[in-house]
């Protein structure tokens, strides 16, 4: 156990390294980054004095160990456009990004399982039939038509929500629902199979035999045998969330780090890509070493591996 | 080297094979017509295809003409709409269903080119850390978990906005991040096939790794490929209309999905056909390939879960 910890840790301490490479070569992708920064009237002794200014004519590797060295302090510079510091925009955005993902992941969650769970036990009726085609539709849509189509529905004909903005809790349903559909589709499926699988086991069976009630079987018995793939793939599915939420935010003008994002991308204000971006897959790796972590806990048989 | 060679032609051309391939055909098409999913998904797929390869036969108007005298024109079922335009017009006076014929080319480009891209980068990777292991595996793994930790949509939108949008840009930055789910399915699927008897038998006789590699167990581990393959044609499609929708794909005037979508947006208020359309073109597409895909994946490999 302390032994695959500690290989877990040095592991994830590698991928951070090397999210930090990727993330400083977002922006010397083109050999120079100061065509992307300055204005294309720029003269050549402005772009000469730039260059210098900011280091850009120093080797590569030079210019790495400064970035990695600010990010370490937590300094991606100050964004061109909100002359902030950068990582101070990213931190200060996240709340919001943070409550709509976890919204999403609520009502996603408490609409699949019983989705799942209920068309695994009456497998093949109407109500499995139906469950199913809906998460394939939604499996199959895009995140940002079905957040159009859900501000054209509810927002503009049956004026019942509100469309743009953060506020009350009644501006997070529509965001959180567009966000949350795919993860609700994929979950209601995966607790499907794995509930039909787990129904057609002996010890299910030997259950039954004995007369323990149904629903005591279905839930006691085999969603708690069921619940480690379902809830892996929760976790896992947070990053998914994370890189909808920059679809989703920008659609309706949620004010979180998606939303900041895009909109840096479009300014060419990079200290903020690079700050946003640092930050987000940080956050993921740290989720799924967390849910690693769990699952070893949850499931004994990983640790012998 | 002669049982080496019997069993090479074992492998590939013998009568008996060609024979069992003909009967598994027969059998593979034999449930594709009993399974009406994937029928409509085959079918859905046509339409598509057929589309895009006829897009100047079937299209009724020009996909670029402007008419401002006919602008925002509803489809043809409204009081107010024309039979010229059967799914009205857009904010340029733009006939939307021509729009959207042609906007099929670039979905199916982007799909299919970006696929073929990352799933040979993927397959051959996988192929290689499984085979090999050690640290060939160690690297190509940890590689996969820094790529993974990216939110995939953001690091394509932040390297398509740096390097510039345009068809080619977007093909090779969605081709060359897309190589992990192959990857490390096959790389799974390599270590159970390396240890079985007939590999340890090939070494044995003294076969060389790049033959055994390519001739033995890749025919061996290529179905969950073809799966994901299908799977990710969807994904992809879906990734190109995400970036034309934020503005970073293939420009205008040029009619992509995602960019129509874009335009509709902003007159969601008195044009709702605008959005909508486009959209539904892309869902029933990605639903179309998807239905194909868990077809392919129930027939090839159903134990495997994507």
């Amino acid at each position: 156990m302390k032994k695959h910890l500690i290989r877990r840790f040095f592991q994830t301490f590698l991928v951070l390294l090397g999210v930090s490479i990727v993330t400083f070569a977002i922006l010397h992708l083109t050999g120079d980054p100061t065509a992307l920064l300055l204005p294309q009237e720029a003269t050549a002794e402005d772009r000469a004095r730039f260059r210098h200014e900011m280091g850009f004519d120093d080797p590569l590797i030079v210019q790495y160990g400064r970035f990695l060295k600010g990010a370490l302090r937590g300094d991606f510079g100050l964004s061109f456009r909100h002359n902030q510091p950068a990582l101070q925009l990213v931190w200060d955005r996240m709340p919001a990004t943070v409550q709509l993902t976890l919204a999403a992941m609520l009502i996603s969650v408490s609409i699949a399982v019983p989705i799942g769970i209920l068309s695994a036990v009456k497998r093949n009726s109407l109500l499995d039939h139906v469950g199913m085609v809906i998460a394939l539709l939604g499996q199959s849509m895009p995140v940002f038509w079905l957040g159009i189509m859900l501000i054209l529905v509810f927002g503009v004909k049956l004026r019942l929500l509100p469309a743009f903005g953060m506020g009350g809790i009644d501006h997070l349903i529509l965001p959180a629902l567009t966000l949350g559909m795919f993860t609700m589709a994929r979950t209601a499926r995966l607790t499907r199979s794995e509930m039909l699988e787990i129904l057609g086991q002996e010890y299910i069976r030997t259950a039954r035999a004995k007369g323990v009630p149904p629903w005591s079987v279905i839930l006691r018995h085999a969603l708690k045998n069921a619940a480690i793939p379902i809830v892996t793939v929760i976790g896992l599915e947070m990053g998914t969330l994370l890189g909808g939420a920059i679809i989703t935010e920008t659609i309706f003008a949620w004010p979180g780090v998606g939303r900041l994002t895009v909109q840096a991308i479009y300014n060419r204000d990079f200290p903020v890509v690079q700050a946003a971006v640092f930050t987000l897959a940080c956050i993921f790796v740290l989720i799924n070493f967390v849910v690693d972590i769990l699952y070893t806990y949850l499931d004994p048989r990983v640790r012998y591996e | 080297m002669e049982a080496l060679e019997a069993i090479d032609k074992a492998h590939g051309e013998s009568s008996l094979a060609q024979l069992e391939k003909g009967l598994e055909f027969r059998k593979i098409a034999r449930s594709l017509f009993k399974s009406k999913a994937a029928l409509a998904g085959l079918f859905i797929l046509f339409i598509v295809i057929a589309s895009a390869l006829l897009a100047p036969y079937l299209a009724p108007q020009d996909p670029i003409a402007q008419d401002i005298n006919n602008r925002l024109k509803p489809p043809v079922w409204d009081p107010k709409g024309s039979r010229e335009h059967l799914l009205g017009t857009d904010h340029l006076g733009r006939d939307i269903l021509s729009r959207l014929i042609y906007g099929s080319r670039i979905s199916l480009i982007v799909g299919l080119s970006t696929v073929l891209i990352s799933g040979t980068i993927g397959i051959l990777i996988g192929l290689i850390a499984g085979y090999y292991g050690s640290w060939l595996d160690d690297i190509f793994m940890r590689l996969a978990d820094i790529q993974l930790a990216f939110p995939f949509i953001l690091l394509s939108i932040a390297v398509v906005a740096v390097l510039g949008p345009s068809l080619r840009n977007i093909i090779i930055v969605l081709g060359i991040t897309g190589w992990v789910v192959y990857a490390r399915v096959i790389r799974a699927e390599v270590l159970s096939v390396r240890e079985l008897e007939f590999i340890e038998a090939i070494h044995a006789l003294g076969g060389q790794n790049l033959r055994i590699l390519f001739r033995h167990i890749l025919p061996n581990v290529i179905s969950p490929g073809i799966v994901i393959a299908t799977l990710e044609v969807a994904r992809m499609i879906i990734l190109e209309s995400a970036l034309s929708f934020l503005g970073l794909g293939v420009q205008p005037p040029t009619p992509t999905w995602g960019g129509m979508l874009n335009d509709g947006r902003q007159y969601i208020y008195n044009a709702w056909w605008l959005a909508t359309f486009p959209g539904l073109a892309i869902m029933l597409t990605v639903l179309g390939i998807n239905l194909l895909g868990d077809w392919i994946r129930d027939t090839l490999d159903p134990r495997l879960e994507i």
